[in-house]
């Protein structure tokens, strides 16, 4: 189990490294910074001297090994557009995107296991269609338009939560549900199809020909087997939903990560594109990893490298 | 008994909600603002967005000020000031004004906010303000000194706009990062409280000293940044938000239909315009290199048409290189009517009779842009839209040029036409015609200080434009304001939402 993990660990980190490497070539590809830094109207001598004062003269590789090692000390430089210091600004917004993250994540998970659980029990019924219907609803409808019909009839017309902002905890309901409902049909898919397999198995059989009681066998025997595919999905989807939902972010005015990448890359701001995208891509790194040991755990079949 | 519970609790949850919920309007005389843009720096001389601009007017103030009824220039922070020569300029301040922090004002404020922006090592953002000084000299504790980076007529009017005053003690202890978060200036209203980015609150300054600016009618003034139009309409109808502008027409229109509100549209400085590459920089077989093709083009384009069916509001089609509003802007020079017929047969003539295939750039309004696509295609003209974000089509014509590009420019809100005209003609990156004798005109027109000499000269040049047909200039912007139904607040055609000028009905 420990070389299992110590391999996956530095499976890792090389992950990482190629991330950072790679978004960083990318990035300077994609722009000059120097003129996006200049702004509007600047003058080609000022365009130069932002070049060399910034160092973006430099070959390509020595800004990178410069960048990397002040990064990896935890300093991320100072935004080019918000003159202020990489690392405050994102300390500063990710946590209100790993709480919708995190309220996102317990709400799918909370209607997708017992839709799934439900749609299991009685395959090919009406309760089956239904659970169905919702979640395929959840994956078709945009979150921009489903965002805003909740606040039409949660904020305007009814008016029990505020439309936009996290002053009132109130503010956190409607992002959850809209950030959670779109990850609901994958859990409650996969919930579904595991269920039926373990539903078939000879343990069940024997459990209930033991007289267990139906409700029992579902919950206690079936979904504990059937919740591990669960577990590594939802770790994965609770990555992607710390790198912040720019639509929801934007719709409810959360001033998240999700949102603060989306101005930095419309502004061209390569410090704090290329602090998010490593951030980003180790939340997702690290879920993994953890949704890999998780399972490892749970079935020894997967310690295999 | 567990049901009853529960259900107990779900009839008490919105109660609960709206207790939570905080009113604010006429009552606690609060005005609550949505900004639509996060503001990247709260200091005006390290952001170079329009909601910085309107807090600058707030919070701090000029050496001068414009009146937007008149267009005047009068003392605010400076009580009188003389042009020594033509790159000196010399000012009397007031005496008695104080800071929000209780820092008395003197020469020793202006002389190092101005020094400070200057100097390019402090890393100003905003070059357009104070680029023009060379430097500030302090004659005695209430007379500077403003030397220029050579004539520059138009300082005036950047005196009276984008260039305020912080105290210097203050400033110097905390720095443009300790500004960011506690922000310091002698304005009408002075910040309560600051969230960098997301939320402004504003209190009546109610030592203020008024002589230019009037006190500020309302006590609080609460700004949220609220990206989505949708949600800003959302929060209209909460009533948790009471002013909001830059609202496309066609929400404009709905909102103006209901009683509880109210929609104004203004015109903005903005002027949109096509700007064709007469120096074939982006190939020297550009066709736009010959006159004729740029005549037929400007022939094929309907602004009116355009205007009429697309933009609404206090729209305008425009004929100069400029905003009407803008000093020297001479509004009487060539245009070529909408006419397919005479543009097919300038092609004709130009050898294009079936016209051409060629690339049309544009960063913003997309269905402007293809309506003038579909407009050049009626004279065989195929145009391929490439919609870009702005700095990278910004970069690509500073690097190369662009065939045809749909632009439009706000000129920093500068009632002068030496933002714009000057701007764009003077051999600079974004210069399409590289005209030398047009650039000379320019230049020496920006450095006259005769008011006089500098419209003709610029007259002539915006004719220059014209007959050459290097820009096809299309229409001014105008913004819609929606307001609730108790709110008192008349839109300058500057854009400049002024803070204090805010009242109740």
């Amino acid at each position: 189990m420990l070389k299992f993990v110590l391999t996956k660990i530095g499976m890792a980190a090389l992950v990482a490294l190629t991330v950072s490497f790679i978004s960083f070539i990318l990035l300077f590809m994609a722009g000059d910074p120097a003129i996006a830094i200049a702004g509007e109207g600047a003058s080609g001598e000022v365009i130069a001297a932002i070049r060399s004062q910034y160092g973006f003269d430099r070959p390509l590789l020595v800004q990178y090994v410069d960048w990397l090692m002040r990064a990896l000390s935890g300093d991320f430089g100072m935004s080019y557009y918000f003159k202020a210091p990489v690392s405050g600004m994102i300390a500063e917004r990710l946590p209100v995107t790993m709480t919708i993250g995190f309220l996102g994540m317990s709400f799918a998970l909370l209607l997708a296991i017992p839709m799934g659980v439900l749609a299991a029990a009685f395959p090919n019924t009406l309760i089956d269609r239904l659970a169905l219907g919702i979640a395929v609803v959840g994956q078709a409808i945009p979150s921009f338009w489903f965002g805003l019909i909740l606040i039409v009839v949660f904020s305007v017309n009814l008016g029990w939560v505020p439309a936009s902002g996290t002053r009132q905890w109130t503010g956190y309901v409607l992002p959850m549900i809209v950030l959670g409902y779109y990850a609901t049909p994958a859990i409650m898919r996969l919930t579904r199809a595991g269920m039926l397999e373990v539903l078939s198995a000879d343990y069940i059989r024997t459990a209930r020909a033991k007289g267990i009681k139906p409700r029992r066998v579902l919950f206690k025997h079936a979904l504990r087997n059937a919740i591990i595919p669960v577990v590594s999905l939802a770790a994965v989807q609770l990555g992607f939903m710390f790198g912040g939902s720019v639509v929801v972010e934007t719709i409810f005015a959360l001033h998240g990560a999700g949102y603060l990448a989306w101005e930095s890359i419309s502004r061209n701001d390569l410090p704090t594109m290329q602090a998010l995208i490593l951030i980003f891509a180790m939340f997702y790194i690290a879920f993994t990893f953890l949704a890999d040991v998780l399972n490892a755990w749970l079935d020894p079949r997967l310690r295999t490298v | 008994m567990k049901l009853t519970k529960t259900a107990a609790a779900a009839a008490l949850l919105p109660a609960l909600l709206f207790a939570t919920a905080a009113w604010a309007g006429k009552a606690d005389d609060t005005v609550s603002i949505a900004f639509a843009k996060e503001l990247e720096h709260v200091d005006p001389y390290f952001n170079t967005a329009r909601e910085g601009v309107l807090l600058g007017n707030a919070a701090w103030d000029g050496l001068l000020y414009r009146d937007p009824a008149t267009g005047e220039y009068v003392g605010n922070l400076a009580t009188s000031w003389t042009w020594v020569d033509s790159t000196t300029l010399d000012l009397t301040l007031r005496e008695g004004v104080k800071f929000h922090n209780g820092e008395a004002f003197d020469a020793d404020d202006v002389v190092y906010t101005l020094n400070f922006t200057v100097d390019p090592k402090n890393g100003a953002k905003n070059k357009v303000a104070t680029g023009w000084i060379k430097q500030a000299e302090k004659i005695d504790q209430f007379k500077v000194r403003i030397i220029t980076n050579g004539p520059f007529p138009a300082a005036l009017e950047y005196l009276a706009g984008p260039v305020i005053i912080h105290p210097d003690e203050y400033y110097k202890a905390v720095g443009p990062a300790g500004v960011a978060t506690k922000p310091i200036g002698t304005g009408p209203y002075k910040f309560e409280n600051v969230e960098p980015g997301r939320h402004f609150v504003l209190k009546r300054n109610e030592d203020y000293f008024a002589a230019a600016k009037p006190k500020a009618k309302v006590g609080t003034i609460d700004i949220r940044t609220i990206p989505d139009i949708n949600t800003q309409m959302a929060e209209l109808f909460n009533g948790t938000i009471d002013l909001v502008w830059q609202v496309p027409s066609d929400q404009a229109e709905k909102m103006n239909g209901r009683d509880s509100f109210q929609v104004i549209n203004a015109p903005t400085m903005r002027v949109g315009y096509l700007s064709l590459d007469a120096a074939g920089r982006s190939g020297d077989k550009n066709p736009m290199t010959d006159v004729k093709v740029r005549q037929a083009i400007y022939h094929a384009i309907n602004r009116e048409g355009i205007v009429e069916a697309l933009m609404k509001g206090t729209t305008e089609v425009i004929n100069s290189a400029c905003s009407p509003s803008q000093f020297g802007c001479d509004t009487a020079v060539a245009t070529y009517a909408y006419d397919p017929a005479k543009a097919k047969a300038l092609l004709a003539e130009a050898g294009y009779p079936d016209g051409f295939e060629i690339e049309l750039y544009a960063y913003r309004d997309r269905p402007l842009a293809e309506a003038m696509i579909g407009m050049l295609a009626e004279i065989g003209i195929k145009a391929n839209l490439n919609y870009m974000q702005y700095a990278a089509l910004r970069e690509k014509r500073i690097k190369e040029g662009a065939p045809i590009s749909f632009l439009t420019w706000g000129s920093n809100s500068i009632a002068d036409v030496s933002a714009i005209t000057s701007e764009f003609f003077t051999m600079g990156g974004e210069d399409d015609a590289r005209d030398k004798s047009l650039s000379d005109l320019l230049e020496k027109a920006d450095s006259s200080i005769d008011p006089a000499e500098r419209k003709t000269l610029y007259t002539q040049a915006l004719s220059v434009i014209a007959d050459k047909a290097y820009w096809v200039p299309l229409w001014n912007y105008s913004t819609n304001y929606v307001m609730s139904g108790d709110i008192s607040f008349t839109p300058t055609p500057d854009e400049l939402v002024r803070f204090y000028e805010i009242g109740w009905k």
